[in-house]
């Protein structure tokens, strides 16, 4: 056993403080931690994605991650993209399109494809393949996830051009 | 999935990263993007003691285009890499490799540094480097030193760097002439079941220079030095790819995985190398 570290994460622009071993991965923080368990574990060999967050502007596989390197930094969840009320414009898009069955590579999906949309604003069908084949779906096929950004990218180029 | 326990460091500079080294030997590892090392701490394939986080030691993240050479700081990530509209400029092979490396997840995180120190056979950026006759620099208690990258690969996970040595760059001579990095894989984010990466010049008599190293078809990346010479001073015509391919055969030693027998390995490894240097020659 190794001393514990004193970590602080902004998620979702809270700030949480607690002491850690230095082995525990970001992904058990999050979900046994501080009981943010949209991101899920997949595999063991950082293939899946479904851990997917964003750390500091970089969609992070938070499984291999520890959370002392990301110590101090500012992490969004599937949460902090929106809410039951509140759903962004992928999550509404996922919805719309059946982008999602059992729901649990979504988590990872959307919050990968947020970030993808904001480097790429107008993706290719074969640029969004690309930009997501870091994520893993057992369900879907990937067709109705890529109709499902598509048509968020849509909406969110609209409302930026009404916008403006 | 779960690690074994260890000491967390994050030094601010390089000294306290060789004190670190010093004290603990080869108990002690840096952790750059972590995406070899933690996968194989999870698996507890390696077991770390003492880890020494990189990400607050400066100077390690930068892109440094000279009239002649390039420096990629050991810490600049492959999405760093491939963003790099000025490096694609003078060295476009690096973006081509690193875009068929992992996946955008892995590629925020994982870096120059790490794929080439690491020392696994599958990893892309070895062999690159050993076709653009890269030099690696080694930091360690008695200083700087430079290892040329065809030097560096001893056998599996096998390297030149010392126990207590931090790789900390790659400087690259500028690349002349044509280029390709082609790359079979069963899927995306896997290590190749064979790829070759090609530099190749032309004069008005064909050919004039040529550089193929191959990579997970050994032990080690291969730089294929006869390969290359097999091209200079023909047209690059069938003959000519014959003979470049028969050469890299004669060079490489793959084994048996799951992607596929010897054989297999082989026959790909001579498909995928004339690909790459029939794209490169287009190109150069």
């Amino acid at each position: 056993m190794s001393k514990k570290m004193h970590i602080t994460l902004t998620v979702n622009g809270k700030e949480e403080e607690f002491l850690a071993e230095p082995r525990e991965l970001l992904i058990y923080t999050l979900r046994e931690r501080l009981n943010i368990t949209g991101p899920h574990i997949g595999c063991d060999t950082s293939h899946c994605g479904a851990c997917t967050v964003t750390i500091n502007g970089k969609s992070v596989k938070s499984c291999t991650l520890f959370s002392a390197q990301a110590n101090g930094k500012e992490i969004t969840t599937i949460e902090g993209i929106g809410g039951p009320d509140d759903l962004h414009p992928l999550q509404s898009a996922f919805k719309e399109h059946h982008g999602l069955q059992c729901g649990f590579c979504t988590p990872g999906m959307i919050t990968r494809a947020a970030k993808l949309l904001q480097e790429n604003p107008n993706p290719t069908e074969a640029e969004i393949r690309f930009g997501m084949a870091g994520n893993i779906c057992r369900c879907t096929g990937y067709q109705n996830i890529i109709k499902s950004i598509q048509a968020a990218a849509a909406e969110m180029n609209a409302a930026k051009e009404a916008a403006e | 999935m779960i690690p074994a326990s260890f000491e967390y460091y994050r030094p601010k500079d390089m000294a306290g990263v060789i004190a670190i080294l010093q004290e603990h030997g080869d108990e002690a590892r840096v952790l750059a993007g972590g995406h070899s090392l933690i996968p194989m701490m999870k698996l507890r394939m390696a077991e770390v003691p003492h880890l020494i986080d990189m990400q607050d030691v400066g100077g390690l993240s930068d892109i440094e285009i000279g009239p002649d050479r390039v420096r990629i700081g050991a810490m600049v990530t492959q999405s760093d890499l491939i963003d790099d509209a000025a490096l694609a400029k003078v060295a476009p092979i690096l973006r081509e490799a690193a875009l068929q490396i992992a996946d955008p997840q892995v590629r925020y995180m994982g870096t120059v540094g790490g794929n080439v120190a690491n020392g696994d056979p599958g990893n892309d950026m070895p062999g690159l480097m050993q076709c653009l006759d890269a030099t690696f620099v080694l930091i360690g208690p008695d200083g700087e030193r430079a290892v040329a990258a065809r030097d560096f690969y001893e056998a599996a996970y096998m390297t030149a760097r010392e126990d207590e040595e931090v790789l900390t760059a790659v400087t690259i001579p500028l690349p002349k002439g044509g280029y390709a990095y082609e790359k079979q894989k069963r899927k995306i984010g896997d290590y190749a079941t064979a790829a070759a990466a090609v530099q190749i010049s032309k004069d008005q008599n064909g050919c004039s220079a040529a550089s193929i190293a191959m990579t997970n078809l050994s032990d080690t990346p291969i730089f294929s030095e006869a390969a290359g010479a097999a091209l200079v001073g023909t047209s690059v015509d069938d003959a000519a790819l014959k003979a470049a391919v028969a050469a890299m055969l004669n060079d490489i030693d793959p084994t048996e995985d799951n992607r596929g027998p010897i054989a297999f390995k082989k026959y790909v490894a001579g498909v995928i190398l004339r690909r790459a240097i029939e794209r490169a020659w287009s190109r150069a």
